[in-house]
């Protein structure tokens, strides 16, 4: 029963986006994007650099969300903080994406036993505590940004498995692996030249679904003061780093930061979303209705 | 076949379950353990320094191997995790060095604390998003049930120390209501039920709004898809009133899921419990496992991330066997 039941849960609505929030999050994205790999050379950042003279200054023209409580520009970190959630994101969502992908294909193509004991591995580990779970990895490789990807890339990668190996199961018994079956192709070859095409659309889209999540997880971490260093701007620094002017009525060093997290991940879950609508019949059928 | 018969197999059944659980428990506890053990003699953290703190500069080379040799540390790394392991059987879960206090006292001065935040928001999270959902699924398509799905979809994103942050800004800072952190006043000499109620009320509130987006969208469908249902179809032709049927009808059959989700969602609710201890300075187990992370105290980290993992199984189990119960239909694999 649970394998049902589950298979509702994980079916959760989301957002179905019209032609105009395509359009938004396209633009938003695209403008990140382009923004986050022009900084270094548009607006350079001197990462360590203090203004003592600057702090706590409220929003400006000069300063357009302000300076935090070094006097640092919360808008040019918050940009180089993106930066570094997107490549974290990235990355871990691509770690996860190999380890999920080999279990899922383990599972899918062998079946049996070994299939039963993976899922049953993949249920189990879905159900624990996966930020304490990353939380204990990364303090005791010691904070750093591969301890971060390595700690995400660890704890993600079960929906992806699950998805690969549903795909291959599904494919399976298509004649077309059974005519390469007839045609003297062994294991390791339906698998790599008939099998795994067919599944790597749904591979990527769930390597893109996750990097929001990526991104969040990231910013958890580094919230928690177990990410970058203190003085590299991250996103989750800076709102942690927010905190303490709070108290004293600096409210904009954490907003933007957030602003700018929210932001990006809701544009980013917004074309995942419509991605996966245009590679699911199933609810495509469900939209026309 | 007899209504006691029936209990009584479906109780046996339930119990088959239960044992088949922890078998597939006791391995996934092992390699947990294990794993997090390899990764704490992989750390580069030496626990004997870390013990003498800031003494460790001015202990002699003699001292510190003496505690070395005392917690043999030097060991094989086999027999380290045999006597951890035979410890924690024993219920000995060692020395926290980054508050120097036996890990075991730690856990239960801080436990009660997030099971109360935990408990609390889980409650808010029930009661509300039971509501709302029905109310929108009742009314699908209208401004309501809109208005609801847009916010829910716009909290899913917002991440859960963000909501404190913006939360105390705007109630502890700007209106003045609620203090903005801590669990009792800073001048109260005891804790006072009440006192820490108001000091609640922020953290328990930005947990539940954090964790309710999928509870009321989770609920809102499966009303909306049981009000479709021949059996809501045939209460209505009865000509029962709108409520009974909404309720007595519709969300009864709609609830059953929603036990599973409770179940897959703790670990959710778990780690948002951490971040929230963290945002408002709460003296809970999630702000102590953050401590012991950046102190690299592995007893106690170990320790509180395999008692959370205890816990949260436990409850899958218990949902999944609620689950049963609450459903005839439902067979126990």
């Amino acid at each position: 029963m649970t394998a049902t039941v589950l298979a509702r849960v994980r079916r959760l609505p989301r957002p179905r986006p019209g032609r105009v929030g395509v359009i938004v999050a396209g633009t938003v994205l695209a403008a990140t994007v382009l923004a986050c790999l022009l900084a270094p050379v548009l607006w350079p950042l001197d990462q360590s650099a203090v203004d003592l003279a600057r702090t706590r200054l409220a929003p400006s023209p000069a300063h357009p969300a302000g300076t935090d409580d070094l006097g640092r520009d919360v808008a040019h970190r918050s940009l180089y903080g993106l930066r570094v959630s997107l490549l974290v994101g990235v990355v871990a969502a691509l770690v996860a994406a190999v380890i999920g992908g080999a279990v899922g294909a383990l599972a899918g193509t062998l079946g049996g036993w070994v299939d039963r004991a993976l899922m049953r591995l993949v249920d189990t580990i879905a159900a624990l505590p996966h930020l304490l779970l990353g939380i204990f990895i990364v303090a005791m490789l010691r904070p750093s940004l591969g301890a971060v990807m390595l700690s995400i890339g660890l704890t993600h990668w079960l929906s992806t498995a699950r998805i690969v190996r549903s795909e291959l199961l599904s494919l399976r018994h298509r004649p077309f692996v059974d005519a390469a079956v007839s045609g003297g192709a062994g294991r390791v070859r339906v698998l790599t030249r008939h099998l795994l095409p067919h599944v790597l659309p749904r591979l990527a889209l769930a390597t893109t679904l996750m990097i929001p999540h990526a991104v969040w997880h990231e910013t958890a971490l580094s919230f928690l003061g177990l990410g970058l260093p203190p003085h590299l701007a991250s996103l989750g620094n800076m709102i942690n780093d927010g905190r303490a002017s709070l108290l004293t009525g600096a409210w904009w060093a954490s907003l933007t930061p957030g602003l700018v997290l929210i932001v990006v991940t809701l544009a980013l879950a917004t074309l995942t979303a419509r991605w996966r609508d245009r590679l699911d019949p199933r609810v495509r059928a469900e939209l026309q209705l | 076949m007899t209504a006691p018969t029936r209990t009584r197999r479906r109780l046996a059944e339930a119990g088959r379950v239960a044992r088949r659980r922890l078998l597939v428990a006791v391995p996934v506890l092992a390699a947990t353990s294990a794993g997090m053990f390899a990764l704490g003699a992989a750390s580069p953290v030496d626990p004997a320094q870390q013990y003498a703190g800031a003494a460790a500069f001015t202990t002699s080379e003699e001292n510190l191997a003496q505690i070395r040799a005392n917690w043999g540390v030097d060991d094989p790394l086999p027999v380290q995790y045999a006597r951890w392991v035979g410890n924690l059987l024993r219920g000995d879960l060692g020395w926290s060095t980054s508050r120097h206090e036996p890990v075991a006292d730690v856990l239960a001065a801080r436990a009660g604390w997030t099971l109360l935040l935990v408990g609390a928001a889980l409650a808010v999270v029930l009661v509300a998003s039971l509501l709302l959902g029905t109310l929108a699924a009742y009314r699908r398509g209208g401004w309501f049930d809109r208005a609801l799905r847009t916010s829910a979809y716009a909290i899913q994103s917002v991440p859960v120390f963000w909501l404190g942050l913006a939360a105390i800004a705007v109630f502890a800072l700007s209106l003045g209501w609620l203090p903005a952190g801590g669990l009792t006043d800073v001048t109260a000499t005891r804790t006072d039920p009440a006192d820490v109620a108001r000091h609640l009320i922020l953290p328990v509130g930005v947990l539940a709004l954090s964790q309710a987006p999928w509870f009321v969208l989770f609920i809102r469908d499966s009303v909306a898809d049981s009000l479709r249902d021949d059996h809501v179809l045939a209460a209505r032709a009865r000509g029962l009133p709108g409520r009974t049927v909404l309720f007595g009808h519709a969300l009864r059959t709609g609830l059953l899921p929603f036990l599973t989700l409770i179940g897959t969602h703790l670990p959710e609710l778990v780690g948002g419990a951490v971040l929230v201890e963290t945002v408002f300075s709460l003296p809970g187990l999630g702000a102590v496992t953050v401590q012991a992370a950046l102190g690299s105290d592995f007893p106690l980290l170990a320790a509180t991330t395999l008692a959370t993992t205890v816990v949260v199984l436990t409850a899958n189990l218990a949902t999944d066997l609620a689950y049963a119960a609450a459903d005839p239909r439902v067979r126990l694999e």
